[in-house]
């Protein structure tokens, strides 16, 4: 039967995902507006990068219906997404879809859906320890580590290009750390301890 | 006129021209900036992958710390401003999230009750100091020079603040008035693909030649941008691009701050002009720039 050619969901773990994507969409305002979503594609054709995308954002919208949540989230599609917010002032539903990709993200970090030395979770990663260690980010650092996890190879290939902005003096070797670095420590301690994790 | 001034990390680093010309054309104008004393990073779009409430407590501190210097908050970086006013929009929606944010902030004896207005700086020139004093205090006139005025994502979206959404018009009335032109630039609120630099430069290098292209083939003489990101993109990876895309681009790339500062006189290296990696000599932006008749 021609039925028979639809692929059927992995069940095992989509119930699971979907309880955890409703929670995280519930911290966004109007988050459960993606129900309302007509599928007209506003929100690819706004996209200035859905053209390189896997799947659409549209396409995204209707996976999450049919219950393939696991693909949405193994798509390169969700760390594509540069956050530009065009899809979101342009959605006729009022659907904030930057936020349900935001959303989508946090889901794929929390059950670890994606390859391993992922690079934007890499980068996010090293972003979040500069952070912690100095109360802000240190851009050569921050590149440094992400490359060595991610594509040892562009570490060498950007090392010209850090060269040139080092002589523009627009790029800093050591980091700067603020006075109070242990009152924005014990912020982010007790916030992630009140998060649960 | 006075602001609690929110740098931001790349202001320190790779965004410096921007910084110092914003603070050379306030002072200049008479606008005061105070900076927020011991500012901490904002979290980016990188926290806010990770875990929400963390990342906006980040982000709060700096709040915190500004409410009680008794102005709004002046943020240059278009994703400082963003996440600042993603978060007073956050806090007034999801109060359970709220007195989270407000607890974790405790645990650094602060706090953030007295809520915070945070401005971007194309805002407080338009809106505040107003075009009229600016033509007043001009020395140069940008004569004819043709300019894209590239605002990017996060200046103008997610939710209207100071400026249209699609066709925005700040930059453009800015240096209309000063003598030069606007040019109908398509790609004024496309996206440059922010850190997908690092991540997918592939995507990245596509997104900005395309961006490039466009501001030549609408005959841009000089792209100017209003984040720091933007400007990174568009302006150190043009070797990269051309050698990919088989390009030939040449285009200057500079903040709209360093613009304006030097139609109100302000000499180029004050502006962090020289720090520009696209060399300003053999493109038609310094000459055309004149003095003004009185």
């Amino acid at each position: 039967m021609s039925q028979s050619t639809i692929p059927e969901p992995k069940l095992t773990r989509e119930a699971e995902l979907r309880e955890a994507f409703w929670a995280q969409v519930k911290h966004i305002p109007r988050g459960d507006k993606i129900n309302d979503c007509i599928q007209c594609g506003t929100c690819t054709g706004a996209c200035p990068v859905s053209y390189m995308m896997d799947v659409t954002p549209r396409q995204i919208v209707a996976l999450f219906r049919a219950g393939h949540l696991q693909e949405i989230l193994e798509s390169r599609s969700i760390w594509i997404c540069a956050s530009c917010y065009s899809c979101r002032v342009h959605c006729p539903q009022g659907i904030l879809v930057t936020d349900m990709m935001y959303a989508l993200k946090r889901l794929a970090i929390e059950k670890k859906i994606y390859p391993k030395s992922f690079p934007v979770y890499a980068l996010s990663e090293a972003f979040i320890n500069n952070v912690y260690h100095y109360g802000r980010n240190f851009e050569m650092g921050l590149a440094i580590r992400y490359f060595l996890k991610a594509d040892p190879a562009k570490l060498m290939a950007n090392a010209a290009f850090g060269l040139d902005m080092m002589k523009r003096g627009r790029i800093a070797i050591t980091p700067t750390k603020i006075k109070k670095v242990d009152q924005v420590r014990a912020i982010i301690d007790k916030a992630r301890e009140l998060e649960g994790l | 006129m006075e602001y609690a001034y929110y740098p931001g990390c790349s202001l320190e680093t790779t965004g410096k021209p921007y910084d110092v010309s914003v603070r050379a054309i306030f002072k200049e104008l008479g606008v005061g900036l105070r900076e927020i004393e011991d500012w901490n990073c904002c979290g980016a779009t990188m926290y806010m992958s990770v875990n929400k409430t963390v990342g906006y407590a980040v982000a709060a501190r700096n709040l915190a710390l500004a409410q009680d210097m008794g102005c709004d908050i002046c943020a240059p970086c278009s994703s400082c401003y963003t996440i600042l006013r993603k978060v007073n929009r956050h806090l007034e929606w999801d109060t359970a999230s709220k007195a989270k944010i407000n607890e974790a902030l405790a645990a650094g004896g602060l706090n953030y009750t007295k809520p915070v207005e945070i401005r971007h700086p194309l805002d407080i020139l338009v809106n505040f100091v107003k075009i009229e004093n600016i033509i007043k205090a001009a020395k140069f006139t940008f004569n004819g020079l043709k300019i894209a005025p590239y605002y990017g994502c996060q200046v103008v979206r997610p939710v209207y603040h100071f400026d249209d959404m699609d066709e925005p018009q700040t930059m453009d009335r800015l240096f209309e008035a000063l003598g030069g032109e606007a040019v109908d630039y398509p790609d004024k609120v496309r996206c440059c693909g922010g850190m997908l630099m690092t991540t997918f430069e592939d995507v990245a290098l596509r997104l900005n030649n395309e961006l490039l292209c466009h501001a030549e083939e609408a005959g841009a003489d000089v792209i100017a941008t209003a984040c720091p990101l933007c400007q990174m993109n568009l302006e150190s990876y043009q070797q990269r691009i051309n050698a990919k895309f088989s390009t030939n681009h040449k285009m200057p790339i500079l903040y709209f701050s360093q613009l304006i500062g030097l139609a109100l006189g302000i000499p180029p290296e004050k502006l962090d002009i020289p720090k520009m990696m696209i060399p300003l000599g053999d493109t038609k932006l310094l000459p055309a720039i004149a003095r003004k008749a009185v």
